[in-house]
């Protein structure tokens, strides 16, 4: 079945189409093009829901480098499946909403390339069965992420933000890398599902934790964990539409979906339980605790996003107890974790992305989304002030909404752990329950802000710049109501969701416990009178006391915090990184080409010399050599005396020709030897340096006795002198040894593997292709880099001669 | 001089483009080609100024270069799709018109590729550095 590799490969090729359409599609029309391909994918993925229903899953390779054990594989099975739907349901929805939150004047098409560019990135890491290919497109992701955040790049902030989130997220993506390694090592295969298979094997293994604690930094970084959680805020700086998108529906998921995936591989370890729920708790307070001391709508946000992760990430925590569990009701209790962190994170993408387009509007229709300048609203745009208010409600845990539901699991789930035999001994875990009851104190407060504040009060005073409010045009409505609608039927359709999307998402996270009662609960709207419900009447009862007097007790968020402390470390360590790099790489290019040279010579000789020096068998065999015919020898006598001659050469013109002398000697010799090819490339060659070397006359120095201390000429006679004999010893040496077996017989028979009579051309074209490739690509680098060098300099030339 | 270049300039030019399709069976190739067409261009911009050989050129040379890149890993590529590994060529012969029996693979887009951005590369280099000197 070839869906799946083409729902990976399809935004990127429309991504390379974008800016061509553009050309025809001109405006924001190109938004018409783009929302096709989410829209497309979403409909057609959508109709494979029921086979994956009924237990099937789709897996599919293809060799990509197979000697080293990478497969392009994809495999869609239920977890992917939640994801692909995210993805591609909330990409539609975040275009149709951009084509309008966009002004004309914008990059649109750099906008819609990007975004395709993130699409495919993320399908890719949500389908991808072999671990390098999950890495590609998990960097992928972070760079297209790291383009859209600095999308107005002309500010400040939108480049720092950029630059944070990209150093965060893809020096975490390098642990998780080494984390695969080490998988690799422990089982020899990069296969997800393979790996699930082995999981007995690796489990015992000494690099086991080693393994498990770098795949999770990488989940964490990418997650927005504590406390690697401070690019979050930052990355803001987007355009809304991409926060709403990457920052708070599906990037930022990423994490929770290798957590998830690795369950069935980490899963069942002490340390796998503590690290991710203590982490996630810990970012679950620390998020909601801060979200609520924030002006800015978006700022607060992408706190409470934050926080809504770390809680799906502790109830993952929480779920994976039921690997060390043995008794079937235990196993149930902890599997239910599991089930609620993801039906939590299906209605955190529907109520989070519903406020961001909230902000989004507000932010488009009265240029604030500071909350000290927004009030009295909800008469004025009364359909923005009613999705706030189904969003809001949701995310505090309130009925008729979706978010009430997976609110409750959560509750139930810390609950569990007291009545666990894994863990019951351990007394940090009855604290987990109060944890979550706190953070979710706080989360009613924020929550509280962004509708009481927004929308109902005074209207405050106008600010300049101020636009009249208004409703929004209801292009723009279109979106973040189908999200709240879906907020409100979720609530009372849970179990559609549960059975079809979320239940084989259950058996990917258990394989083994597939097709087990209770894996798949029941959701009940109401479940009795349970701790769960008196947990959330007290969040309720302290929310509104807190909110109500927040005025009073605000001061203690001036008291020194951690956050920007963290920040501020951040910024720090970056600097001094940035002052040690330049320090050490001011002392070494030192501007003169003769000590690049040196370096180069220096690296070859310790690298060859090391290596002959570690061969110690030192043959010389002559036997099988031709004997030394008399023009050859006057060849090279003339290439020795040119040679010796330029060091003596008193005008740089004199050392060129010397130098073109040597150069055509070569060529004669390949003609000698009978190497047309290299002859003919070899003059050539010489001919087209010679005209370099006339062009750059006119920029080199006059050609002056050198006046360098007696050190540094020996020195560099030392270097020269070395490298010399070391090339004359392996020029010898090859001929005595023969360590490899001989590749010759490819040759003779290359006009029938290749199709070729020329050897020379089927080794650069075929045999060799891949390193004739890319040298065409250095080469080409090489090139442009030349160019905008020349470019750069005659730049700066002119703007010194406007000083002068 | 510029009389001789104009007629030199085009046997060059045959001559690049002969070495480049004859690669395969003796010598020549992308390579030597690439490098044969840009000696043809250099020597037209020492006989003419830079302005008339624009006039009688009107393309990019950074863009010829981007293009043979395209070409080489297009290829690489292409081969994909037909579901063989990285880079494998084909060759079919095929009777072209002046150089007679030739044999057209995949090898040879791929060696168009490599003669493209050798000469765009090297052109623009060129270029660069002597408008740089005006």
């Amino acid at each position: 079945m070839i869906t799946v590799l083409l729902a990976i490969f399809i935004p990127f090729i429309a991504a390379c189409l974008v800016p061509f359409i553009h050309k025809y599609l001109t405006g924001r029309r190109i938004g018409w093009f783009v929302i096709t391909i989410p829209l497309f994918l979403f409909i057609i993925l959508l109709r494979l829901v029921p086979s994956l229903a009924d237990g099937a899953s789709y897996l599919h390779t293809f060799p990509w480098i197979p000697s080293a054990g990478v497969y392009f594989s994809t495999h869609l099975d239920g977890l992917s499946m939640i994801f692909v739907l995210l993805i591609t349901g909330i990409g539609s929805l975040v275009v149709l909403y951009s084509i309008y939150y966009l002004s004309e004047r914008e990059a649109i098409g750099r906008f819609y390339t990007y975004l395709l560019l993130f699409m495919g990135s993320m399908l890719g890491v949500v389908l991808a069965d072999n671990l390098i290919v999950l890495y590609v497109f998990w960097e992928l992701t972070s760079i297209s992420s790291f383009l859209l955040i600095a999308f107005w790049y002309h500010r400040k902030q939108s480049r720092y933000g950029a630059k944070k989130s990209m150093l965060i997220t893809v020096t975490g993506g390098i642990f998780m890398l080494a984390g695969f390694l080490m998988l690799y090592a422990m089982t020899g295969t990069f296969s997800l599902q393979e790996l699930i298979a082995m999981r007995d094997v690796i489990a015992v293994d000494s690099l086991f934790v080693p393994a498990m604690v770098l795949v999770l930094i990488g989940a964490f970084t990418k997650s927005a964990q504590f406390p690697f959680h401070i690019w979050l805020p930052d990355a803001m700086e987007a355009p809304t539409p991409v926060s709403a998108y990457l920052h708070s529906a599906t990037m930022v998921k990423a994490g929770i979906y290798l957590v998830a995936r690795f369950t069935p591989v980490f899963a069942g370890h002490m340390t796998w339980f503590y690290l991710v729920a203590c982490v996630g708790l810990l970012t679950m307070l620390w998020g909601s605790v801060n979200a609520v001391k924030q002006t800015d709508l978006k700022a607060l946000l992408a706190f409470s996003t934050v926080s809504q992760l770390g809680l799906i990430m502790s109830l993952l925590g929480v779920g994976s107890l039921a690997f060390a569990s043995s008794e079937s009701t235990q196993i149930a209790l902890f599997t239910a974790a599991t089930f609620a962190a993801l039906f939590h994170m299906v209605n955190h993408s529907t109520f989070k992305g519903a406020l961001f387009m909230v902000v989004g509007i507000l932010d488009h229709e009265l240029g604030t989304r500071n909350i000290k300048r927004l009030g009295g609203l909800a008469t004025i745009m009364p359909i923005t002030f009613t999705i706030a208010l189904i969003g809001s409600f949701s995310m505090a845990g309130l009925p008729p909404f979706n978010g009430f539901l997976s609110k409750e699991l959560f509750f139930e789930a810390m609950l569990s752990l007291q009545s666990s035999n894994a863990v019951s001994m351990d007394s940090v875990v009855l604290l987990f329950p109060i944890v979550a009851w706190i953070g979710s104190i706080f989360t009613f407060i924020y929550c509280m802000i962004i509708v009481f504040q927004t929308f109902f009060g005074k209207v405050p005073p106008p600010f300049p710049g101020q636009r009249p409010a208004k409703e929004a045009p209801i292009q723009m409505l279109i979106s973040p109501i189908v999200l709240g609608s879906l907020v409100v039927l979720i609530f009372f359709f849970p179990n559609m969701l549960g059975t079809y999307i979320l239940g084989p998402a259950m058996n990917a996270v258990y394989p083994q416990f597939e097709g087990m009662q209770g894996l798949v609960p029941e959701i009940h709207v109401w479940h009795g009178w349970g701790m769960p419900i008196f947990m959330t009447l007290g969040v309720i009862v302290s929310g509104v006391l807190l909110y109500r007097f927040l005025r009073y007790w605000k001061g203690v968020y001036r008291l020194g915090f951690l956050q920007w402390t963290l920040d501020r470390f951040y910024n720090a360590s970056l600097q001094r990184i940035e002052r040690l790099a330049s320090t050490i790489t001011k002392s070494y290019m030192t501007g003169s080409v003769r000590d690049y040279v040196a370096y180069i010579m220096i690296f070859f000789i310790a690298l060859i010399g090391i290596g002959l020096f570690g061969f110690q068998q030192f043959i010389f065999d002559f036997s099988n050599d031709a004997p030394i015919e008399i023009n050859e020898g006057i060849i090279i006598f003339v290439m020795m005396c040119s040679s010796v001659a330029i060091l003596f050469a008193k005008s740089r013109i004199t050392a060129i020709i010397l130098n073109g002398v040597l150069g055509y000697s070569i060529a004669i010799l390949f003609v000698v030897f009978r190497a047309p090819d290299l002859a003919l490339t070899q003059i050539i060659v010489e001919t087209v340096t010679t005209v370099l070397f006339l062009l750059c006359f006119y920029y080199l120095p006059e050609w002056k006795a050198e006046h360098k201390s007696v050190s540094m000429r020996v020195r560099n006679a030392i270097i020269a002198g070395i490298s010399g004999a070391v090339v004359t010893v392996v020029a010898l040496l090859v001929q005595g040894h023969s360590m490899h077996p001989t590749i010759s017989i490819y040759y003779e028979t290359a006009s029938r593997i290749a199709g070729g009579l020329n050897v020379v051309n089927t080794i650069l074209g075929d045999f060799r292709a891949f390193d004739t490739m890319l040298e065409v690509l250095v080469l080409f680098i090489a090139g442009l880099g030349v160019y905008s060098l020349v470019k750069l300099r005659r730049k700066r030339g002119v703007d010194h001669t406007e000083k002068k | 001089m510029q009389t001789v270049t104009k007629i030199v300039f085009f046997i060059i030019l045959t001559f690049g483009v002969e070495l480049f399709l004859s690669g395969h069976n003796n010598p020549g190739g992308g390579f030597i080609g690439g490098l044969v067409l840009s000696s043809a261009f250099v020597l037209l911009y020492l006989v003419y100024d830079i302005e008339t050989v624009h006039r009688g050129t009107p393309f990019d040379f950074k863009r010829v270069a981007a293009l043979g890149v395209l070409l080489a890993v297009g290829t690489g590529m292409l081969s994909l799709v037909f579901g063989e590994s990285f880079l494998s060529q084909t060759t079919w012969l095929v009777d072209l018109p002046v150089f007679g029996e030739t044999e057209l693979g995949t090898m040879t887009i791929f060696e168009a590729g490599v003669a493209l951005t050798v000469l765009g590369v090297v052109v623009t280099i060129i270029l660069g550095i002597s408008e740089d000197v005006e």
